[in-house]
């Protein structure tokens, strides 16, 4: 199994350096084969990992080499295998295989061709390294090389100023996560001397409660970061500035799973503070529910797939923060499924369109673009919580579970869950249905080539089928089982089957009442103001405030120590040492006259101070 | 007959003070050579008296390092002042003043 899970790890590696060796002279579709066969090899490298580990069972460490020592610190560079990083790395390479095929077709004739598939494969490894780390220290490399694979590849029309900035924008949100992460490590080194995740684990008890909730806030500062939850949510957005297989691949189905991926990981320090958990728990649903009521006014079709994707990932968040780390990870799972389907749904939609993304100019597509409308059908419903799609039984894990650990969070948990079906379905109207409202001057709307629609018609069976993974009856939890190995439950809860029944039930309702509300609301209009306040399209003028107390502020600040303290200050102190130099320095040299004797009259003179000095001592 | 160390010192004091005057004084670069010289044995004399009135041989020991080092000091110093001479057809120090401030 070792050798299969460093291939997992190697592959889109030697991907990225045949592309960056080779991707000036390739054809397109040459590099982008290449590309995607790498990431292709690495999923079947996990799958033949995942069934050595069926076969085999128990977690696995291979330790490859000491990356480096310095005193107590013992850093090697290892990978654990274990369920939680096997179900990570599967649906990882799997999805990234999906969407690099994808991306073949949609970044045909970009200029630069070759280097979007290079990010994407160090984004791959950077994802993988990420997860299969055996210790923090290697955890952090990945998750620095996806924070700047994230930032290359959000400003890839790095000549277009928006997203220059969104790209700026986003990896400096990320850098004040990053803080949390290396904050966390600092805590638990300096009272376990360890950052190996195993070690960690069995020496918990020396961390006193106060340390332990340290620990956890810290890492719910580097999820947030990296995850996109309150406070440090908008660069996800922007980051919608990226071609859309970005946006598919990093910022909804994988990268930005990371930190719930690092909290779920950290499960048994998690374990340890109650408070912290609370703080995450009510991060969590806040950000489901602030997210979903921005997704509901937003005007662009991949911002409001952005929002929804924060707030999914809220809800993961959520999951987390009450103990129900399965229910978190299957979201996860089933989020990646819909939410790329969504994303490269979007994707073909904005192609057959020739890049418009106004949700007010789309319409009526139904009919000219079937094959994306069925599959983008699939993942609306799977995402609104409808049965049997994935979604459903993904949120109806999180929803059942919140129901008996925390009463008030559910109640938010369930408007989240109706206002997600009114704004995919929103979404869904607008585009699909209603009046065409496209200009058409680029040509008629055209379905995308195979290289594009197999990704979706094969994503569209995932989010339909992805709800088998964990069923919530008796005997079929089986990722909650497998994932049991990696997993330091907090007190679980078995509600009975007539409670989980009447609570789907619940669940069913709200999404029907969201699809309903959102279908006949929208159903003859493309713009309703009353229904988009400028409060909620403005993402309650969070950016504003932001601006406001960090950024107005800073730049003042920087404005005056640009001209009073660098010009006045600073240069006027080193100008005014060397003016004073250079004027005492003219008289000064007046001394040196050039005329021997003078010299040595001074000497003489010297000479005979020094003797009355010495006589007078001695006398 | 003995004579007595201070007329010695009183000598070289002389000598010394006859040196520093030419030296301060003269213009001719030769001349402020040959008052360095003076100097220069003049402190020689003064090194000699002490080492027979306290009987330490080290002070006649200075005396040839003095020596030795002031014959190659007037070797360099000779060769300059020649040097000069070429090019100025003068070895008046107060023409060679391109050095002052």
């Amino acid at each position: 199994m070792g050798h299969a899970a460093v291939l997992i790890l190697v592959l889109p590696l030697l991907g990225f350096f045949a592309v960056l060796l080779n991707g000036s002279s390739l054809k397109e579709r040459a590099t982008g084969a290449i590309a995607t066969l790498a990431v292709a090899a690495s999923f079947v490298a996990t799958v033949v990992a995942f069934v050595l580990y069926l076969r085999h069972e128990g977690p696995v460490t291979i330790n490859l080499f000491t990356w480096f020592n310095a005193g107590a610190l013992h850093v090697p560079a290892g990978l654990l295998v274990d369920p939680l990083s096997l179900t990570m790395c599967l649906f990882v390479t799997g999805i990234s295989a999906l969407i690099h095929l994808y991306s073949m077709g949609y970044m045909a004739g970009e200029k630069d061709y070759a280097k979007f598939f290079l990010y994407l494969n160090l984004f791959v490894f950077s994802m993988l390294l990420l997860v299969l780390a055996n210790n923090l220290v290697l955890t952090f490399v990945g998750w620095e090389g996806v924070g700047v694979c994230s930032y290359w590849l959000v400003s890839y029309y790095f000549d277009k100023e928006t997203a220059a900035s969104a790209g700026k924008k986003a990896f400096i949100y990320n850098r004040v996560g990053d803080l949390g992460l290396l904050a966390a490590m600092f805590i638990l080194f300096t009272h376990l001397h360890t950052l190996t995740y195993t070690t960690i684990f069995q020496s918990t008890s020396l961390l006193s409660p106060t340390d332990a909730t340290l620990v956890v806030l810290a890492l719910l500062l580097a999820a947030a970061g990296k995850s996109a939850q309150i406070p440090l949510f908008n660069w996800l957005p922007d980051a919608m500035e990226g071609p859309t297989p970005v946006s598919a691949l990093i910022h909804a189905a994988t990268m930005v799973t990371a930190g719930v991926y690092l909290l779920v990981r950290m499960s048994p320090v998690l374990a340890l503070s109650a408070d912290g958990r609370h703080v995450i728990a009510i991060i969590g649903g806040a950000t489901a529910f602030v997210a979903a009521t921005i997704a509901t006014s937003q005007k662009d079709i991949k911002k409001v797939l952005a929002f929804s994707t924060v707030s999914q990932i809220g809800y993961m968040v959520l999951a987390v923060g009450v103990g129900d780390y399965t229910a978190a990870i299957f979201l996860m799972v089933a989020h990646a499924f819909f939410k790329a389907l969504l994303f490269l749904g979007s994707g073909s939609v904005i192609h057959a369109l020739h890049g418009e993304q106004d949700l007010r100019k789309m319409g009526g597509l139904a009919k000219m673009i079937p094959l994306t409308m069925i599959t983008f059908l699939i993942g609306w419903l799977s995402i609104s919580g409808v049965p049997p799609f994935s979604g459903f039984w993904a949120k109806g894990a999180i929803l059942t579970n919140l129901y008996t650990t925390n009463r008030p969070l559910y109640v938010l948990g369930v408007l989240t869950a109706v206002l997600t079906a009114y704004y995919m379905t929103r979404l869904f109207v607008l585009t699909f249905r209603g009046q065409a409202r496209f200009s058409t001057e680029h040509g008629q709307p055209h379905e995308s080539p195979l290289v594009m629609t197999l990704p979706l018609v094969i994503l569209a069976v995932l989010a339909t089928l992805g709800g088998a993974l964990d069923l919530p009856w008796r005997h079929a939890h089986s990722l909650s089982n497998f994932l049991g190995a990696s997993i330091v439950p907090v007190g679980a809860v078995h509600q009975s089957s007539g409670l989980q029944l009447s609570l789907s039930i619940v669940d069913l309702v709200a999404a029907v009442v969201g699809i309903a509300a959102a279908w006949s609301l929208w159903r003859n209009h493309s713009e309703r103001p009353s229904l988009e306040p400028a409060f909620l399209e403005q993402v309650w003028h969070w950016d504003g405030a932001y601006d406001a107390t960090i950024g107005r502020p800073l730049t003042a600040v920087a404005g005056v120590a640009g001209t009073l303290v660098e010009d006045q200050i600073i240069d006027g102190a080193v100008m005014g040492i060397a003016s004073g130099v250079v004027s005492a320095s003219k008289e000064v040299r007046k001394i040196q006259t050039g005329y021997v004797r003078h010299y040595a009259l001074a000497m003489f003179l010297g000479l005979g101070l020094i003797v009355v000095y010495l006589v007078a001592r001695v006398g | 007959m003995n004579v007595p160390a201070a007329w010695y010192l009183v000598l070289a004091a002389v000598l010394f003070g006859i040196g520093a005057f030419g030296f301060l004084t003269r213009r001719s670069a030769i001349i402020m050579f040959m008052c360095v010289e003076l100097m220069l044995n003049a402190v020689n004399l003064t090194f000699v008296t002490f080492a027979r009135t306290l009987s330490d041989v080290g002070g006649q020991v200075s005396v040839f390092f003095v020596m030795v080092v002031a014959a190659a000091e007037v070797t360099v110093g000779l060769g300059i002042v020649v040097a000069v001479f070429r090019r100025r057809s003068s070895t008046s120090v107060d023409e060679l003043t391109e050095m002052k401030g």
